[in-house]
């Protein structure tokens, strides 16, 4: 049976659910392993334990956080030995895909990123060219690293839960990493991770400078807010939520687009959501052609009135 | 005196997104027939051109060379390289490269930078705009046994060192780097410029290097199909999304909006 090793930096006081994914994934494949980075809490070593998990392995050093990248893959590297992984998994995050790149080179290892879902003989699946084409790739190599597009598993813990072993790997010295010499925290939103949300609602040129209808509808759904490029580039809202092809590429169940045209690169970011509704005034503007539902109509009437019955059907 | 700095800007020609792009031929690869050079490379090289520039530019003996790997088409994006600013131009060709994934292009763009020697500084986009795998400059990085920044909106350099912003999602991070480094920067670093006509007439007389696998000392079976560590065993066109149903708002949309929604079960 074929050893998996998912690796989970930073978990934090609970798993988020994109690392609950990579372990259903992991123990659908194979006899699971963890390399955490960072403290582990008793809920979230409960939850690893729920889902299955062999062995836990723990890094010698403590500082891998303040470092870029290198160390991480290095410890990962290492921890891919001890367990014996066949496959090593990480989150599609762009650290992820870094580690991710940098691991593949120690292991000898081909790498897939952007992975949809992963057969049993090692087969993964995944979009390219911003959607248009649906591609099955396999690495070539003994081992292989795939990273895991959130929302693409349905999280559900083992049968019986295990009791997870632990180990320390000894991480190997790296010189010339890049430091972390300074971090500011942003502002937490409170809204659910633009491209972890299972529901998403953008707002483009046609918000003209006021993202407040945007904002009003995402709360009453439990969305996350996007935006196009126009809208970040004006200032109007950071560009954190940008999607499209120079932002987040999201796949959510809903995606709501208001006042966005819809040109090449926005779809690039969008255009794998399950259902996608259009809100803009322009009856030509070419998100229409690829809308499930669309609205030709003022956001400002339409979305303050959506918000509105969503609250009241609610209760 | 400022330190003078040699930079390579790596481009890649892709297909242009205008287009409709297709996948197909030997090894399920990208058709780039309609190819321009990455947006995203431009930030990259007009960051190098800010460097040099600061720092006296080319005559002051700053050197930014545009390193670009591929097929007879990839001699255009070192060619508008050439004419935003670019003091060289570098064509990385063989036929052995055709297929090439990742692991493969950056184990000969590795050799390329060994062999042009002396690099301070590596600059790529943060994505290409085909691939979107961004695996390319931290496997380079790697292979050279250097650091990256990915994600750079800011980099400055000073003393053999560099320091960059980048910005994620829950905070924003200054990072520090001994040279030479790896570098990606975003689309917030900086506004590309456009080739004006002098720098169109003068890029007529700026060299390209052609290289082959041989002059960096690269084996064939290392690269393209041969060499890779993934392979695309089948690659499906998507059937295009169809419009669904368009309403025009007669005062009652966003009820309807939300009738939709409650019939897709997504409330």
């Amino acid at each position: 049976m074929a050893k998996v090793l998912v690796f989970i930096d930073s978990p934090g006081a609970s798993l988020k659910k994109s690392s609950l994914e990579l372990l259903t994934l992991a123990r659908s494949l194979g006899e699971s392993a963890v390399a955490v980075n960072g403290d582990l809490s008793d809920d979230v070593a409960a939850t690893l334990a729920e889902y299955g998990v062999g062995t836990v392995l723990h890094p010698s050093a403590e500082e891998l956080g303040d470092f870029l990248v290198a160390p991480k893959a290095a410890y990962l590297a290492a921890a891919a030995e001890a367990a014996g992984a066949g496959i090593v998994l990480l989150d599609n995050s762009p650290e992820g895909k870094e580690i991710a790149a940098r691991l593949g080179i120690r292991l000898n290892a081909g790498v897939i990123t952007d992975v949809v879902a992963v057969d049993p003989d090692g087969t993964a699946h995944k979009s390219v060219l911003a959607g248009s084409y649906n591609t099955s790739c396999k690495a070539t190599t003994a081992v292989s690293v795939l990273t895991l597009k959130a929302n693409n598993v349905v999280p559900e813990p083992a049968p019986a839960p295990t009791t997870p072993e632990t180990a320390t790997v000894e991480v190997p010295a790296v010189a010339n990493a890049a430091r972390i010499t300074a971090r500011e925290q942003k502002v937490a939103s409170g809204r659910p991770d633009l491209t972890d949300a299972r529901i998403v609602v953008a707002g483009g040129r046609g918000m003209d400078g006021d993202f407040g209808p945007v904002e009003e509808l995402a709360d009453a759904l439990g969305a996350a807010v996007g935006a196009s490029r126009a809208a970040t580039d004006a200032g109007w809202i950071s560009h954190d939520a940008q999607v499209g092809q120079t932002g987040k590429t999201v796949s959510p169940q809903l995606y709501i687009s208001a006042g966005i045209s819809g040109a090449i690169q926005q779809k690039a970011g969008m255009q794998t959501s399950k259902v996608i509704v259009a809100v803009n005034k322009d009856a030509e503007s070419p998100v229409f052609e690829i809308a499930d539902f669309g609205i030709i109509g003022d956001v400002f009437d339409v979305l303050p009135q959506a918000a509105a019955e969503i609250k009241k059907r609610k209760g | 005196m400022e330190e003078t700095l040699k930079i390579v800007v790596l481009v890649k020609h892709v297909p242009d997104a205008q287009f409709d792009r297709h996948l197909g031929g030997e090894g399920n690869t990208a058709d780039r027939d309609e190819s321009i050079l990455s947006e995203l490379d431009e930030y990259a090289l007009e960051a190098a051109l800010q460097l040099a520039e600061a720092r006296g530019g080319s005559k002051a003996g700053n050197q930014v060379i545009a390193l670009s790997m591929g097929p007879a088409g990839a001699v255009n994006a070192v060619k508008k390289s050439l004419q935003m600013g670019a003091t060289e131009g570098v064509h990385l060709t063989d036929d052995a490269l055709a297929g090439s994934d990742a692991a493969a292009t950056s184990l000969a763009l590795a050799a390329a930078v060994r062999h042009l020697g002396g690099v301070d500084l590596v600059l790529t986009g943060m994505a290409s705009t085909d691939g979107e795998t961004s695996l390319v400059p931290a496997q380079l990085a790697e292979r050279l046994g250097l650091p990256q920044v990915t994600f750079a909106s800011s980099l400055e350099v000073d003393g053999g060192r560099l320091t960059a912003r980048r910005d994620a999602d829950t905070s924003s991070e200054t990072v520090e780097a001994a040279l030479p480094a790896v570098v990606s920067v975003t689309d917030q670093i900086n506004e590309p410029r456009y080739p004006n006509f002098k720098g169109i007439i003068a890029a007529k007389r700026k060299s390209i290097t052609t290289l082959s696998l041989a002059d960096i000392g690269v084996d064939p079976a290392q690269v393209g199909f041969a060499g890779s560590w993934t392979t695309v065993t089948s690659a499906e066109q998507r059937p295009p999304r169809t419009a669904g149903t368009i309403i025009t708002d007669e005062g009652d949309a966003g009820i309807k909006l939300v009738d939709f929604l409650a019939a897709q079960k997504l409330l």
